[in-house]
């Protein structure tokens, strides 16, 4: 410590003041802040590609019919991926979505075949027995400061015991619901266009997926929920009530389930309370796949519906050349460890 | 001399057995940037928490602009036109600069879509963003919608400063602004706090850089055993006394005991 003054006390007028120099970049760096920029355009590229690639194999695969049945394939499982989607942008995971949606489909089904209940309330109670799912592992993640990961696997347990419970293991059929609760299944009924054959359970999916973008990027809600997700502290000292947010996200991840419980009826056709049990892995693939980061506060909403897509369209290209089962199994596991791959590396222009 | 914008008395605050803050005063003038220098242990963070509403102290009263208040959170301090920069910053490096900006108090569309769709009004966020770096000499980041993250270490803090100075009607604090950074990017955000000085609003300073403290302070408050020991004007005062102040080595005139 010297008395003297230091020089850099000197202020120089003319200097401009606060301007910052633009580093230099390699065409790998450019390809890696495009990506950092733009998170979805990996799956997309991975899509289109394998568009392309399995329309060249089996020439039955650009069919109107075939590409919209694969999107009947994906929707409910697309639909759940939404609201995973929302638990991970919050750097989250939920483990219990799919079990979720069959307690909630087996709610709905009692409810109205075997409690008399009118459709349309039977249907509201699901929604509203999502939310409070939701609402469950909200609390738990908030309130008792439990890991959303821990958090979730104990209440998967718990709700497909409920589902078990509820359900007295017995399947509704579908005979039985188009006589008594034909609602249930408005998400599977079919109507054409153009040559494709689509189901509301489709647009249930797309609308979900175009509400959620809204939310996410045009109100300050979304804008909360990623800043929550990538740096909670940050977030709590700029003024956002973190603990708030995380609870909506739960709840609204709740009905969301509760719809593809809904859109699931209609897809199956009965209500079986073991069924969808891998719903939940396949959720969070579709959001892997989609881009979006384990870790929170990155990625874009709609990554998961092309992520699901892409799943979908391995799934018929490879079941169209003829190839064995266990290489779609295969080859999705890829695509899981090349997704977070590439999370990872673009992750790191932040450094 | 005017009346303190910001002012604290007797302010106490223990944790468990530890006195943190005991009889602490604070005073803080319009116009002029105030720097709290101290010991690590002596309190310094203690009375910047209670005056950023952090910490509720124990005994004490603190006034801003005369009228007595006190703070319940980091919100309420805001409310009342004072603003923080945090060391840690407090942004989201993945979301955009002008979504940092705004966080926790976005701007909504006027009308129907504002109202009932609870629509975000980008542009005008955007516009008043740029209007604000660009106030503060901080016209080179192009982008508006570049992720923080991707900017350097002083840009970051740039922003951060930004954030502060456009809501921060009455008082900034910032805290260690120039701790992690290097010699080039603490020299333009010393440019900035002088920036912001100019525009009339009072800065608190904490930072351990003396150099720093006494090329921008106007006043040094010099803190120890949790209360305030003098404030010093750099121009009367070397470095080596305000450090020998701060560690007991040496008394300030008029306090020798």
């Amino acid at each position: 410590m010297s008395d003297t003054p230091d020089p850099v006390v000197e202020r120089n007028a003319n200097d401009k003041v606060a301007s910052f120099d633009h580093r230099h970049r390699r065409p790998l760096d450019r390809v890696q802040h495009f990506l950092h920029q733009y998170p979805t355009m990996v799956p997309v590229i991975v899509l289109v590609l394998s568009l392309i690639a399995f329309g060249l194999i089996s020439p039955n695969f650009f069919s109107a019919f075939n590409l919209s049945l694969i999107l009947q394939q994906v929707a409910v499982v697309g639909t759940l991926a939404a609201a995973q989607s929302l638990v991970i942008l919050t750097a989250g995971i939920d483990l219990s979505v799919g079990a979720v949606m069959v307690l909630i489909s087996v709610v709905m089904g009692q409810l109205a075949v075997n409690f008399g209940v009118p459709v349309p309330l039977a249907i509201l109670a699901g929604l509203i027995c999502g939310a409070a799912t939701g609402g469950l592992n909200g609390l738990l993640v908030t309130r008792l400061k439990l890991p959303p990961f821990i958090t979730t696997l104990g209440t998967w347990n718990i709700f497909l015991a409920l589902n078990y419970y509820v359900s007295g293991r017995e399947t509704l059929r579908s005979q039985t619901l188009d006589a008594e609760a034909p609602m249930l299944k408005f998400f599977g009924e079919r109507f054409n266009l153009g040559g494709a054959v689509l189901t509301y359970g489709v647009i249930l999916m797309l609308v979900v997926f175009a509400v959620l973008y809204y939310a996410l990027y045009k109100t300050a809600w979304g804008r909360r929920v990623y800043a929550v997700g990538d740096d909670p502290e940050s977030a709590g000292l700029a003024g956002i009530q973190t603990r708030q947010v995380l609870m909506s996200v739960y709840v609204v991840a709740g009905v969301i389930c509760a719809l593809a419980a809904w859109s699931s009826i209609g897809r199956v056709g009965s209500i079986s309370p073991t069924s969808f049990f891998e719903a939940n892995l396949e959720s969070i693939t579709a959001v892997v796949i989609g881009g979006i980061s384990l870790f929170g506060g990155r990625g874009s909403i709609l990554g998961p519906l092309i992520g699901a897509l892409i799943v979908g369209v391995f799934n018929s290209g490879l079941r169209l050349a003829g190839v064995d089962v266990l290489w779609q199994l295969f080859a999705t596991g890829w695509l899981i460890i090349l997704a977070v791959a590439i999370d990872q590396w673009i992750r790191k222009v932040s450094s | 001399m005017t009346d303190p914008i910001l002012s604290a008395r007797g302010l106490v605050k223990r944790y468990g057995r530890v006195t943190a803050m005991d009889g602490a005063d604070f005073d803080l003038y319009p116009g002029e940037i105030l720097a709290v220098i101290g010991d690590n242990g002596a309190g310094k963070s203690s009375l910047i928490k209670a005056l950023s509403g952090a910490v509720r102290p124990d005994e004490g009263e603190i006034r801003l602009g005369g009228e007595k208040i006190s703070f319940d959170s980091p919100l309420d301090a805001r409310k009342s036109g004072i603003e923080t920069v945090y060391q840690t910053l407090a942004l989201s490096p993945a979301l955009s600069i002008s979504d940092n900006m705004f966080m926790g108090r976005e701007i909504r569309k006027p009308g129907v879509m504002g109202k009932w769709f609870r629509m975000l009004d980008k542009p005008a966020m955007d516009e008043f963003a740029r209007q604000k770096l660009s106030e503060l000499g901080l016209m080179t980041i192009q982008n508006i919608g570049q992720p923080v993250e991707t900017l350097s270490g002083g840009q970051r803090q740039g922003v951060a400063v930004a954030r502060a100075a456009a809501f921060g009607s009455r008082v900034i604090i910032l805290d260690e602004p120039t701790a992690a950074l290097g010699v080039k990017e603490s020299r333009r955000v010393l440019d900035l706090i002088q920036d912001v000085r100019s525009r009339g609003i009072p800065i608190v300073l904490i930072s351990h850089n003396m150099p720093h403290v006494f090329e921008v302070a106007d006043r040094i408050h010099i803190h120890r055993l949790g209360r305030r020991l003098c404030t010093i004007d750099p121009k009367e005062h070397s470095m080596s006394d305000a450090v020998a102040y701060m560690t007991g080595a040496k008394l300030p005139e008029g306090l020798a005991a």
